[in-house]
């Protein structure tokens, strides 16, 4: 869809007036956008240009018919700015609070029925031991040395069951999973089958038939408790230890910009691997920038902007679909005819580019460096200076800023990183490393290569919301070849997993006193 | 044979003539050979000047093809079937006496004794 190539969730900020811009912009102004050209220092960039027409609204399709060369000259087409609502982001915040409110009701649910069974599990073995003693006391043989020692034993393997279902389910939930987790859900009816079957065989032989043999009625609950153990045992190899081996090798790239990064997982059904992966790619990903986006598809408006078809036929001859196919044919043929030199250009300006960086970074470090020479550290006996003259990290920072500010700008601008940055985010980082005794270099580091998601603002994981789209079931398990996509707003994630084959090593000995060379006089060859 | 580097060499020679025989799926030649602009002509053992880096025959076997036809332990290879042997690499001298698609060498091998028999009879017979 055109939409989704096109738009992007940020802005561009305007170079000169960064903080009053960001108030400014509440509606979707319907600017003219000029194209951008970076050659030049003092270009106009863009502010909020229009996006494409809404479906059904006429009104800004009027406009655009008056713009004639709107296509032609555009560079780079973004969304919205930050503050104002697209049609897009009100879509998405729909789709968000229609699925939080249906996601809200399963994980109560699902945690309403958690807690019940595990009340069920922790009290029954309790029950079991008191439930005589209200019913037929008087009957009741008296608990000896032996069924005292396996009341201990009870406490503890209830304490410890106790525990270790506190550490292993009792941890806040990574994610909401589409489909319900199978393993979890095996296990709980298995220890709902459990409990249910030992509560039959309790109310059928014992309560029933009221026995007195208490020391027998102990047994009964301590082995209950020791079952239970090993089905707490049979959970943790389950969910926790059988993905541990690595099994499969997935392949994981990103369809905007082709980033790939390739991880190992093990055994595992097919939404708790997009977990997984999800979780790497906010550490190991750079963060995406739609900006770096924005010359390729110039480039490809630039081929498709230069052919008009014109169809010379009657109107009424071909039916639609022949009639699109020939003049695709034909765009395709005269494309390939014409002498095309963007080759060039393309060639020039990426070297252009690249020069341009250099220079910007290079003055970029200078500045810094020249910058973080004005201040130092107070030592200890400097402490009967004047109380004016001393600040904390954050004035300090306040105070060096504005001599790097410039240079720094004008190096996130030709990068396309300045809506990654805000100037509270680049002061509070300068604050931080002055605290802790960074050199400049270690504070340009995070401005000079783009680093993964998570080191920028909160609004950068505004793709929280992902969509998993597989043709295999999602609760199924990760088979060679399986292939799924991770769709979030902006782009998506191809998924791809192979089979790590299986390895067959064989031994060779060597025996350390083989090692022995002579020295080769002269080769000689019989022939 | 002395060599004089930038004069040309002259040397008496001898034409020897081999037929390779087929042994399985190879044609040998019964000998080997040794030494190349690539080798040590330090460790040599048949050269009169050890700076020479030329082919020598440095084992015949007996009864093979090379020995009937005359060929003798020590002989430098001049030329094989054309083509010079003075200053090649090892392994282009074997690939020349190896081609498949030739049945017959002729090398052109120079000996000290061929020196001294030229000489005996030149000597022997005065020129008139």
């Amino acid at each position: 869809m055109d939409t989704e190539s096109t738009y992007s969730g940020y802005s561009y900020y305007s170079g000169r007036s960064r903080g009053s811009h960001r108030h400014g912009e509440r509606s979707r102004d319907r600017h003219k956008s000029r194209s951008k050209d970076s050659r030049s220092e003092k270009s106009v960039t863009i502010n909020t240009p229009p996006a494409e027409p809404l479906l059904g609204d006429s009104a800004v399709r009027g406009e655009q018919i008056q713009d004639d060369n709107w296509g032609e000259t555009t560079t780079a087409v973004t969304g919205t700015s930050e503050h104002s609502l697209s049609q897009e982001d009100i879509v998405r915040i729909t789709k968000d609070l229609e699925d939080s409110v249906g996601l809200d009701c399963r994980r109560y649910f699902t945690l309403t029925l958690a807690v019940i069974l595990g009340l069920l599990v922790f009290l029954t073995p309790l029950a079991f031991l008191v439930l005589p003693h209200l019913l037929w006391p008087e009957r009741l043989q008296s608990c000896g040395t032996a069924c005292e020692g396996l009341f201990i034993s009870v406490a503890f393997k209830l304490l410890i069951l106790l525990l270790a279902v506190w550490a292993l389910f009792f941890r806040p939930p990574r994610a909401g999973l589409p489909r319900v987790f199978v393993f979890r859900a095996l296990l709980a009816v298995l220890v709902l089958l459990f409990v249910v079957s030992y509560w039959l065989f309790y109310g059928v032989r014992i309560l029933d038939s009221q026995d007195e043999n208490y020391q027998g009625i102990v047994q009964y609950a301590v082995s209950l408790v020791d079952a239970l153990l090993f089905i707490h045992y049979l959970a943790i190899v389950l969910l926790e230890l059988r993905q541990l081996q690595p099994c499969f090798s997935v392949c994981v790239t990103r369809s905007t910009d082709g980033e790939m990064r390739h991880y190992n997982l093990g055994q595992l059904s097919i939404q708790r691997a997009a977990l997984a992966i999800l979780e790497h790619y906010y550490c190991d990903f750079p963060v995406h920038n739609p900006a770096l986006l924005s010359a390729s598809k110039s480039r490809a408006a630039k081929h498709l902007a230069g052919l008009k078809v014109y169809n010379v036929d009657g109107p009424g001859n071909n039916a639609a679909a022949g009639l699109a196919h020939s003049q695709s044919r034909a765009m395709i043929a005269a494309a390939a005819r014409r002498r095309d030199t963007s080759h060039n250009e393309l060639y020039y300006e990426e070297a252009e580019h690249e020069r341009r960086v250099r220079k910007r970074k290079a003055r970029l470090v200078v500045a810094v460096e020249e910058a973080f020479t004005h201040i130092k550290r107070m030592q200890e006996e400097e402490q009967k200076k004047a109380p004016g003259d001393v600040m904390d990290p954050r004035e300090a920072a306040q105070a060096i800023f504005p001599s790097m500010a410039r240079a720094l700008q004008k190096y996130l601008r030709t990068t396309k990183q300045q809506h990654c940055h805000s100037m509270e985010s680049i002061q509070q980082h300068l604050a931080f490393c002055i605290t802790n005794n960074m050199t400049p270099k270690a504070f340009l580091e995070s401005y000079l290569t783009p680093g993964p998601t998570l080191q920028y603002s909160r609004d950068h994981w505004l793709a929280r919301q992902w969509t998993l789209i597989s043709e295999a079931s999602v609760t199924s398990g990760l088979k060679d070849g399986t292939i799924f996509l991770l769709k979030c707003v902006d782009f998506s994630l191809v998924v791809t997993s192979k089979k790590i084959p299986y390895i067959q090593m064989s031994e060779e000995y060597i025996d350390p006193k083989s090692h022995k060379f002579v020295l080769r006089l002269q080769s000689e060859t019989s022939v | 044979m002395s060599f004089v580097p930038g004069q040309p060499v002259t040397a008496v020679v001898q034409r020897i003539e081999i037929q390779k025989l087929r042994q399985g799926d190879n044609l040998i030649l019964g000998f080997s050979i040794g030494g190349g602009i690539d080798q040590d002509p330090g460790q040599n053992p048949f050269s009169e000047d050890k700076t020479d880096k030329g082919i020598y025959v440095t084992r015949i076997t007996p009864g093979g093809p090379a020995d009937e036809a005359g060929l003798r332990m020590g002989d430098k290879i001049m030329q094989v079937n054309g083509w010079d042997m003075t200053m090649v690499t090892h392994d282009r001298a074997r690939k020349r006496l190896t081609k498949k698609n030739e049945g017959v060498v002729r090398l052109l091998v120079t000996r000290k004794s061929l020196e001294e028999a030229v000489k005996q009879s030149m000597g022997g017979c005065p020129r008139q």
